[in-house]
């Protein structure tokens, strides 16, 4: 069972204790957090009228980061937390380039830089630091299944507070963070352009041709050597001169 | 000989230029390893790929994909008569992809783990088919030039081994080539929403394919005429005009590909309202695709290696301007960060291009890189023109 963590924006009411203990945790020194860096892991987006939406890596079910490092630095866990390993990452940033949600940032400054995001707390047995702070339960940790019908209920109980939407579900193809909230996704500030197909779908589909180009390009290009060549033995036989018309022809 | 030294003057200003981009180059190094990248580029979070990966990387493999095209004219085709101009190809193409990697060392975060891809396998990733590439190409074209060095030393037996192999090799180098060409523009699959729609297409591997194909072949041309300015070389017009030939169909293949693309994706009404991006991308399609093509078509181009020149230099460009154009107008303008690189930027692709012609310059001093015994002939009554060509150039 792969766990999430459920972001309730109707809940929310922006005292950001959920940021400082993401600090803390991860030995951050405490400072004001308002976008994503090397030392900003989560931050709340003021959207006005007392509606705060808080950012965090979303830990998609089939990450675009994750697909894109070629040496599984990053990893999807079974767990659910999407995962960095500094020792393997070599620092090419396509993890960067890749994730739709501009959540990986880099030390810039730093000799030996590393890629620094959320990792849901993967390492700490309490779970993550964020839900474990937040006194009204805007976020809340769990399984993902259970989250998505804790989620569903609510809507549906309370029509009148919640937009009747779960973000999340199938944005990027899902994501093992799910928001839920007073508006549209658009509203709150959440990114909408990500569509719903999971992003490492769209290499692949130039990827899986890579056997097919060694197979097929090995016989053609081995088959026009062999035609060639035996063309030019042909005509080296019939006692003609290097004929530049036999090598011409094509 | 006298054209040797009527040259060497002009390669006085050259010398100290590329004297002063190598300090420069070190001076930057140090900087970079002990600061970090933030301390000499303009990257940041929202653009962390710049000009080192837009020109020095994506050119730079681009530019030397001339090395597999007369590679395989050569070997697997038995088309002999492009074998004069088959050594300094494969030497630029080798050369290309060794400052690939040094431009690798400078813009990756910890250039220390470059080998970790042979032993931490990720084959959904297409950086990690980049890296395998780039690693076994550059082998390839290693061996593929080693009979120049073999030659050199009179290591005959080395020397027969590699020509048993040759052919074998060059088929290995141009599957490696395809793959690596076309996964370069894989790359940016994977961001649809980063990369204006002007650029982003499913078909970016096929586009990247066949462009670089085309810029191979102009690259092969120009720098023929370049290397003849610098040595005195007899120029072979004839071949350099039919080579010119196969470009003219590789860029009306590569423009009906675009066209068709950008029309089945409805994506030139884009162009509108006219912006830089839309500029550039005029630019690149016309200067660099259309007018070329159509001049290089014209018997008139084609009978002079000053005019082939020209016109394949802009093919040149317009390849350069392509591939900074998808890695960075392109996502500038669907994300709206600005990126302008730093001058250190500048600096280290400008000392990698100068450290690549002094390799260039040192392999011809050193190796036999325009086989002698094929061009003496020609020499013999050449030799006046192309001593004379070589002062008022």
């Amino acid at each position: 069972m792969a766990r999430g963590m459920l972001i309730d924006v109707t809940k929310c009411v922006g005292c950001g204790a959920c940021v400082e203990a993401c600090q803390q945790a991860n030995g951050q020194p405490p400072h004001e957090a308002r976008h994503f860096d090397q030392d900003t892991f989560t931050y709340l987006l003021d959207r006005g009228n007392d509606v705060y939406v808080r950012r965090l890596c979303m830990h998609c079910l089939n990450p675009a980061c994750a697909s894109a490092c070629p040496i599984g630095a990053l990893r999807k866990t079974a767990e659910g937390p999407v995962t960095y390993d500094p020792q393997r990452c070599m620092g090419c940033r396509y993890c960067m380039t890749a994730c739709p949600f501009g959540v990986p940032t880099y030390e810039w400054f730093s000799p030996a830089p590393r890629v620094r995001k959320c990792e849901m707390c993967a390492r700490r047995p309490q779970g993550p630091a964020c839900a474990e702070a937040c006194p009204t339960g805007a976020t809340q940790a769990g399984f993902r299944d259970q989250l998505v019908a804790e989620a569903q209920r609510r809507i549906q109980e309370d029509p009148k507070t919640y937009y009747p939407y779960i973000y999340g579900l199938r944005e990027a193809g899902g994501t093992s963070v799910l928001y839920i909230g007073p508006a549209e996704p658009e509203a709150l500030g959440l990114p909408t352009h990500v569509g719903f197909e999971p992003l490492p779908q769209l290499t692949w589909r130039a990827l899986k041709h890579v056997p097919d180009v060694v197979v097929f390009g090995g016989v053609l290009l081995s088959g026009f050597w062999w035609l060639t060549k035996r063309k030019e033995e042909v005509a080296r036989h019939e006692g003609a001169h290097k004929s530049k018309e036999v090598n011409h022809d094509r | 000989m006298t054209a040797k030294k009527l040259v060497l003057p002009r390669l006085g200003f050259w010398w100290v230029a590329a004297g002063i981009l190598l300090i420069a180059l070190g001076v930057i190094a140090a900087v970079r390893f002990t600061k970090g990248l933030g301390a000499v580029t303009n990257l940041s979070d929202p653009f962390p790929w710049g000009l080192w990966i837009g020109f020095d990387v994506l050119c730079g493999v681009g530019l030397a994909a001339g090395g597999f095209a007369i590679a395989a004219a050569v070997y697997v085709f038995h088309l002999e008569d492009f074998k004069p101009i088959l050594r300094p190809t494969i030497l630029t193409a080798f050369l290309g992809y060794a400052l690939v990697i040094v431009a690798l060392i400078f813009d990756l975060g910890k250039p220390w783990n470059i080998w970790h891809p042979i032993v931490m396998w990720n084959p959904h990733s297409v950086m990690f088919e980049v890296g395998w590439c780039v690693m076994l190409y550059t082998t390839v074209l290693f061996l593929e030039f080693l009979p120049a060095v073999l030659e050199r030393f009179r290591l005959a037996k080395p020397l027969r081994i590699l020509a048993k192999a040759s052919p074998f090799l060059v088929i290995l180098g141009v599957i490696l080539s395809t793959l690596h060409q076309s996964s370069l523009g894989s790359l940016f699959l994977i961001l649809p929403h980063k990369v204006h729609p002007l650029w982003y297409s499913p078909l970016l591997p096929v586009l990247f394919f066949v462009s670089a194909v085309a810029a191979g072949l102009a690259m092969t041309v120009v720098e023929s005429w370049f290397s003849r300015r610098a040595f005195g070389r007899p120029i072979e017009t004839a071949l350099l005009a039919r080579l010119s030939r196969t470009s003219v169909v590789v860029l009306a293949l590569y423009l009906a590909l675009r066209l068709r693309d950008l029309i089945a994706r409805q994506a030139l009404p884009t162009l509108f309202p006219l912006s830089l991006a839309s500029w550039l991308f005029l630019a690149e399609l016309i200067l660099g695709v259309v007018v070329p093509m159509v001049a290089l078509a014209t018997a008139w181009v084609r009978s002079s290696p000053r005019r082939l020149a020209i016109f394949q230099g802009m093919v040149v460009l317009g390849f350069i301007l392509n591939r900074l154009n998808v890695s960075i107008t392109a996502v500038e303008s669907a994300t709206g960060y600005r990126y302008l690189p730093a001058i250190p930027e500048f600096l280290v692709t400008m000392g990698l291009v100068a450290l690549g012609m002094l390799g260039f310059c040192a392999a011809c001093k050193y190796f036999n890189v325009f086989p002698e015994t094929q061009w003496r002939e020609e020499e013999k009554w050449r030799t006046a023109p192309a001593a004379s060509l070589a002062i008022d150039g």
